[in-house]
């Protein structure tokens, strides 16, 4: 196969231990990967703001921004620029070391997030076996990031947003772990390059049948929930309590929330795209020869980006489709719905696993 | 077992209202050349607005320099702000009576208390005043926006009494 990404990197590994020891070669290639996620996570960043207010626009009839720049390009950056120059203010009564630590905490959890995903064939930070698992026990250290944010800036809307994040959090990870251990099933390993190594012959979507779709389903409606976005913006919930948890911050602390926000976002939608839509694998169907080489052309991380891409412009296009819950509702939607239809659909994904009926 | 058709009746409900309104969305976000939003400063030329648009009050007149307002003060007493105020003269009917008899002088209109309601348009029994286009209002001294709306000269058009 082309554009296999292993071949630079044990380049840049041996060119690293020809002129210096392992040790240094150990520390100088974790200082390259914290580079790389760093500049990730602010294009990332860059980019989301952008897509998210154009799509928002055109998906109300507007025309969204389109001054700063070639067709509004530069909104985000003239927005960055607009937060560091903001006064970082802390309320008197807050708990100055973790009102000042909650940003940091939320921020490094979407980093540590970014770990385990495979971006393309040898393009991946860290290979864990249990990739999966490794994921959701770190995605759910976030709440506590956004429950420190909420006690310390000693304000009751914080308090009441991070309180209500806590609940959808962690009934929220109940059903995305379910849906993420139909795949599991499936693929018979915890490990995310194994899961696309075995997504070569189809994607799990289609070769799972219905329950893979169902799983796909509620992945997409739990992970929405967990990134609190709306249509399960209830940390936040402008509309009740001022900003939620994130009301006392300001400048690049506040920043550091929304960054953390939109990160979270690729990372869900990532897993989403690895897991069920065959993350860097391409495109192929059955017998077509013909088709199924024209896109072996196509490079892995266009597949995995244009497919986690494609993911996140359908969670957008919930958030501005969609009302807001209220927070009975969103538990009922949980607890009634979604739990035991994903239980029930593990026990089927089980059975099809057992009977060899998937291909 | 009741129970359970209507959980499954309930969920393949909603989520058929759910993709509805995505369809809609949907459609918007595909459709991106029917957009209505006017570009204004740039497209000021080229500005198109609503026929129902609300600029400011005009007395309509015809090319003989005549209007059709006979001064019954509909509007005055319609307008919610007391943004018209009409002042009468006398006039001398010479062609047909020969009598005198009330006509108006002044249609003042005091744009800057305007909230574009149009009730007096609605009251107007002749149909003399309408809603013009024109929005660009702001000036450097308020008594500008007192405006007289009638033409110097101006008469009452025949045959609307």
């Amino acid at each position: 196969m082309f554009y296999d990404f292993s071949i630079l990197t044990s380049k840049i590994h041996s060119w690293l231990l020809a002129h210096c020891d392992s040790g240094w070669t150990t520390l100088l290639e974790m200082v390259i990967v914290g580079l790389c996620v760093i500049t990730l996570f602010v294009v990332l960043g860059l980019i989301f703001v952008y897509m998210e207010r154009k799509v928002a626009a055109f998906m109300q009839f507007r025309l969204g921004p389109n001054r700063v720049g070639p067709k509004g390009t530069l909104q985000a950056v003239a927005d960055t620029v607009k937060l560091l120059m903001k006064e970082g203010f802390t309320p008197q009564a807050a708990d100055m070391f973790l009102f000042n630590l909650a940003p940091f905490i939320v921020l490094s959890v979407s980093m540590l997030a970014l770990a385990p995903l495979p971006f393309a064939k040898g393009l991946q930070i860290y290979d864990i076996n249990i990739g999966v698992f490794y994921l959701s026990a770190v995605s759910s250290i976030s709440v506590i990031g956004i429950l420190i944010a909420g006690w310390a800036s000693n304000n009751k809307y914080s308090l009441l947003g991070a309180m209500r994040s806590g609940a959808q959090i962690v009934s929220y990870e109940l059903s995305a772990g379910l849906s993420v251990i139909a795949i599991v099933a499936f693929t018979g390993s915890m490990s995310l390059s194994d899961i696309v190594e075995s997504q070569r012959t189809g994607w799990w979507i289609f070769k799972g049948h219905i329950p893979a779709v169902i799983a796909f389903v509620i992945f997409i409606i739990a992970g929405t929930a967990e990134l609190n976005r709306a249509p399960f913006d209830m940390a936040e919930a402008e509309s009740e309590l001022t900003g939620g948890f994130h009301t006392e911050y300001t400048g690049m602390r506040f920043a550091m929330f929304f960054l953390a926000e939109y990160v979270n976002m690729f990372v869900v939608c990532a897993i989403g795209a690895t897991l069920f839509l065959g993350g860097w694998m391409p495109l192929h169907f059955g017998n077509l020869e013909g088709f199924n080489h024209i896109m072996d052309y196509v490079p892995p991380f266009v597949w995995f980006f244009g497919k986690t891409f494609f993911l996140v412009w359908v969670i957008m296009w919930f958030r501005w489709t969609f009302p807001r819950l209220r927070i009975d509702q969103l538990l009922t939607l949980e607890w009634k719905y979604l739990m035991p239809i994903s239980l029930v659909n593990m026990i089927i994904v089980a059975f099809v696993v057992i009977m060899k009926w998937h291909f | 077992m009741k129970f359970l058709i209507e959980y499954i009746g309930t969920v393949l409900k909603s989520i058929s209202s759910l993709w509805s309104g995505m369809r809609l969305t949907g459609y918007y976000f595909t459709h991106p050349k029917e957009i209505h939003t006017q570009q204004y400063p740039d497209n000021r030329a080229t500005l198109t607005l609503g026929e129902r648009f609300r600029g400011e009050v005009v007395l309509t007149h015809d090319e003989n320099n005549e209007h059709k307002c006979t001064g019954c003060t509909s509007c005055e007493l319609a307008c919610p702000n007391g943004t018209i105020k009409i002042v009468y003269k006398n006039v001398v009917d010479e062609e047909e009576t020969g009598k005198k008899k009330k006509a108006i002088d002044e249609f003042v209109y005091h744009l800057g208390m305007c909230t574009f309601c149009n009730l007096c348009i609605i009251a107007c029994p002749t149909d003399a005043i309408k809603m013009s286009h024109d929005f660009e209002h702001s000036t450097f001294d308020r008594k500008s926006l007192t405006k007289i709306l009638n033409k110097p000269g101006s008469k009452l058009m025949k045959g609307v009494e």
